[in-house]
Order: structure tokens, then C-alpha cells, then sequence
């Protein structure tokens, strides 16, 4: 593995059957009466987040905790960020402090990619811009491997938001190099032109999609990324690409219904759509800590190239 | 230079047998036993003395694996993190008398991170160790409660044991340093 998790790119398909692997084990430790595990007794993650987020972050915080790491949050509002201080200067303070790993969120695609220049510790990206969040995909990966047994040969569909979803970058990235089949599916407006390069297809009719899927993934309508409007009304999207009764019931039976969260109900998800027995939003989220603790461990728990502890 | 043969598969065969008598004469039978075997091959090994058990004694005990990965004193000291196994112990273990299961006792720092792994659990009434060879170079206050076969050996050398499940036949080994193939299969103290 690679020193820093930027992209899912950065990892090879025998990385990924690694970690999912790994995942499995840490999934028991979470079921036990005492959740936590020694094995990064003394290590010192750093959760660096420039963006609101619940649970991206509470997901790494417990799953470094799990691992009997220490753990500081460092959020912008109330930190010397908030006084002015520049990315550089923050990771430099970072550094001096020690920090053994850094989880970072930024809404500037590419930051973490600069973090790796001011630090020596390993750098986690827990969502960058419009960019990437390899964490998400890998526990989607994680989730759909764990519920239909293989990756290799399913057929899934990512549909919405795609131009603005760093969530779809990184899963289309991971399912196609697992050797499964990515159907992108959107308006026009919200398909990214160099989506073909991706190794997907492509397609504004979610309708005929639907009936040939083995994961039907819902991205987040994100109203908070868009400058301009690409699509006429929240209305028109539900009726065309929310994923309704009516549309569930054209998909074959077992097919999995899967979001990121956090879900605009009634816009991209119906709400009792979202609390089908098929549709596995909880299990995504349990298994984020398992995934985020198999990284933390796979990252940390060798001395790396520097060697010494 | 070819293996030597320790024991052969009769010999781990009536080890495991003895071992399993030794078991139930101390405990006064089966009762509150749960037999946890630490993987690689410990498993195997705690299978196989459940089944001498359950044949001796009529009494199904249950069986459990353990991953000692998490709890190892030399994380973030190799290279690259150790790879990790399932841990499995559906029994419920407080109160109860867990009987170790190892292919090798050596340094002792398994047996060591194995009792921290069991006492994250719940809280035996007592923890007892078996092996099927103790080779011996102990780095730690640790003494077995039951052995198969006490092996003097030399630090450098490589003490594999192989079970049938594995390796497709049951045997003790001990290879020059170098010999290879401990890669494939288990070596005495995970080092």
C-alpha cells in the first residue's frame, strides 16, 4: 500500500481485497462487549476537518479509538483557522505536535494532496472538494462484497449528482477496477464529460437502467455545491430520478439500494423507499467503522518506510 | 537439507490424546471447559482435542479461535502491519476454565497477547495452556500446563508444526535457519 490514502486510485485491486479482508475481522470487535483493541496503543490520529461533517468524522473517531489510538478533532469554527491560519501553518503545527496520522476533509479538491508535503505522518482523505473519498467507496465496496459475495461482474448503477459527488469519483474508480459494471446516471447537466474515461457508462434514463441492476446507489442531491441550477426544480429531479416504490419495484429482486447519506428524503430516495429491507443505508454506516479501523491498522500498524516505532 | 522429523502423525496423534486425559484428569471432567485455540493451527489443534474429549468423555466442549494480531508487543516495529485472522469465541467465557490452545510455545509473548485478547472477552475463572511443543528460549514468566513434547532447540532454528487440515498431513518439523517454507505453514512463536 501506498503511503497516504489520497484517491481510490492509489490502491491496487489486491490492496482493496486487503483491506475488505481486514474490515472482516475488525467487524467482530465492534460486536464485542468491549469494542477496542490495543493495536495502536500510543499512535496519534488527527481528525482535520474543514467541513462539517458527522459522520465522516465520528466514523474515523471511533474507529481510531476502537484501535486505542489517541484521537484529536480539530474542526475549523473555534480553532486558530478561524483566526486566518493557513493550511500550511496548521499542518506545520500538526507535525511539531506529532500527529502519527491525519484525516483531513476540505472543500477544495486536492488539499490533501498538499498536506502531504507539509507532514510526515500518513494522510487519510476523508473527502476533498469535488475530488474524491476513498473511504466511502471502500466501505461501499465493503458492504456490497459483504451482501452479494463478490464484486467482480455486478452490474451498478450510481445515479444523480454525479458532476458534484466526490462519492461517486472514488466508487466508480473502486467498482471498476473490482471488475464490476458502472452505469452513471443523471441529467446531462450533472454527468461529468469525462465520465466515459472513468470506465462507466453513461445514461439520462434511469428507468431503463433499473431493471438489470445488482446495486442501485443514490447520491445526494448537494444544493450546497451548486453555483448554478442544473435541473429546473427539486420536484422535477424526484419525479425523473428519485428512486420511488414504483421505480423499486422494476429492479430485480436482491438488487441492493444503497446511499452515502446524508438522504434528502422525497428527492433522491423516497422516505419508506430508504427503510426497505433492501436497502442497506445502516449496514453502509456500521461497516464505515470497520473499514476506517482496517485502513488506520493496514497505515499505521508497520513501521513504514522510516522505519522505527 | 531436508526437515527433521520431530514427530510424526501417530506420535502428535497420542500426544494430542494424552493431552486431552491430562485436560479432563485436572478439571475433574468437561464441565466449564471451552478450549480456545490461537490461529494459526491452535485452532486446529483445539479441534482436535475437543473430539479426543467429547470421544473420552461424551461431552461436547465448545471451541473457539483467537487473532492475537491486535494485541502483539511488536506492532509498528516490523515493516508492515501484521496480517490479520478472524477471532471467534461464541461461548461465553466468564466463569469458565479456557484451556490455550498453541502449536508452539516459545518466547511466550503469543500466550501473553492471547491472555489480553481472552480477558477483552469476558473473565475465565482460570486460563490454562496447552501446546504441542514446547521448544523452549522463554521471554516471558509463561509455563504450559500441558505439552505434547518438550523440543530443545537452538534460537535459529524453525519449529513448524503441520496439521492435516492445513498442510495435509500431521507432523513436527524443525528446519535450519533458512529452509524456507515457513512461509506456508506455522513456525513456533510467530516472530
Amino acid at each position: 500500500m501506498k503511503r497516504h490514502l489520497l484517491s481510490v486510485n492509489d490502491l491496487t485491486a489486491s490492496d482493496v481485497v486487503r483491506i475488505l479482508d481486514t474490515a472482516e475481522s475488525f467487524r467482530e470487535v465492534g460486536t464485542r462487549v468491549i469494542k477496542k483493541v490495543p493495536a495502536l496503543r500510543g499512535r496519534t490520529v488527527v481528525n482535520l476537518f474543514y467541513e462539517n461533517s458527522t459522520r465522516t468524522r465520528i466514523s474515523f473517531e471511533l474507529a481510531a479509538k476502537r484501535l486505542s489510538a489517541d484521537v484529536i478533532n480539530f474542526t475549523t469554527s473555534g480553532s486558530s483557522v478561524a483566526k486566518g491560519e493557513s493550511l500550511m501553518d496548521t499542518a506545520r503545527t500538526l507535525q511539531a505536535m506529532g500527529a502519527d496520522a491525519i484525516v483531513i476533509r476540505h472543500s477544495s479538491s486536492g488539499a490533501p494532496y498538499q498536506l502531504t508535503r507539509w507532514v510526515s505522518g500518513r494522510v487519510l482523505n476523508a473527502g476533498d472538494g469535488t475530488h474524491e473519498h476513498p473511504t466511502q467507496a471502500l466501505l461501499d465496496l465493503y458492504t456490497i462484497r459483504d451482501k452479494l459475495g463478490r464484486l467482480e461482474g455486478l452490474r451498478a448503477a450510481i445515479v444523480g449528482d454525479v458532476l458534484h459527488s466526490r462519492v461517486a469519483r472514488s466508487l466508480t474508480f473502486g467498482l471498476v477496477k473490482m471488475g464490476a459494471e458502472v452505469t452513471l446516471v443523471g441529467p446531462p447537466t450533472l454527468i461529468p464529460p469525462e465520465a466515459p474515461q472513468w470506465g462507466a457508462q453513461v445514461s439520462y434514463d434511469l428507468d431503463a437502467v433499473l431493471p438489470k441492476l445488482d446495486v442501485c446507489y443514490l447520491l445526494r442531491v448537494q444544493r450546497e455545491r451548486q453555483r448554478q441550477r442544473f435541473f429546473p426544480s427539486v420536484r422535477e429531479y424526484a419525479r425523473r430520478y428519485g428512486l420511488t416504490r414504483e421505480r423499486v419495484a422494476a429492479l430485480p429482486e436482491g438488487c441492493l439500494i444503497m446511499h452515502p447519506g446524508p438522504m434528502n428524503r422525497g428527492v433522491e430516495i423516497d422516505s419508506d423507499v430508504a427503510d426497505l429491507p433492501r436497502s442497506v443505508i445502516e449496514e453502509q454506516v456500521t461497516n464505515g467503522i470497520a473499514v476506517r479501523m482496517a485502513l488506520l491498522y493496514l497505515m499505521l500498524g508497520g513501521a513504514g518506510e522510516g522505519g522505527g516505532a | 537439507m531436508a526437515p527433521a522429523r520431530l514427530m510424526d502423525a501417530a506420535e502428535v496423534r497420542r500426544a494430542l490424546t494424552r493431552i486431552a486425559h491430562e485436560i479432563l484428569e485436572r478439571n475433574k471432567g468437561a464441565q466449564d471447559l471451552v478450549l480456545v485455540g490461537i490461529a494459526a493451527r491452535g485452532d486446529d489443534l483445539a479441534r482436535r482435542l475437543a473430539a479426543e474429549i467429547e470421544r473420552i468423555e461424551g461431552t461436547r466442549v465448545p471451541v473457539g479461535v483467537l487473532d492475537i494480531t491486535f494485541y502483539r508487543d511488536d506492532i509498528g516495529l516490523r515493516a508492515e502491519a501484521p496480517e490479520v485472522h478472524e477471532t471467534r469465541v461464541e461461548a461465553d467465557i466468564t466463569g469458565k476454565v479456557v484451556v490455550l490452545v498453541d502449536d508452539v510455545l516459545y518466547t511466550g509473548r503469543t500466550v501473553r497477547a492471547a491472555m489480553d485478547a481472552l480477558v477483552d472477552l469476558g473473565r475465565p475463572r482460570a486460563i490454562q495452556l496447552a501446546v504441542l511443543v514446547d521448544r523452549g528460549h522463554r521471554e516471558l514468566p509463561i509455563r504450559a500446563d500441558f505439552v505434547g513434547k518438550n523440543v530443545p532447540t537452538r534460537r535459529d532454528e524453525q519449529v513448524r508444526v503441520a496439521v492435516a487440515e492445513v498442510d495435509g498431513e500431521d507432523g513436527v518439523f524443525v528446519e535450519e535457519p533458512g529452509a524456507g517454507r515457513e512461509a506456508a505453514t506455522g513456525t513456533g512463536g510467530r516472530r
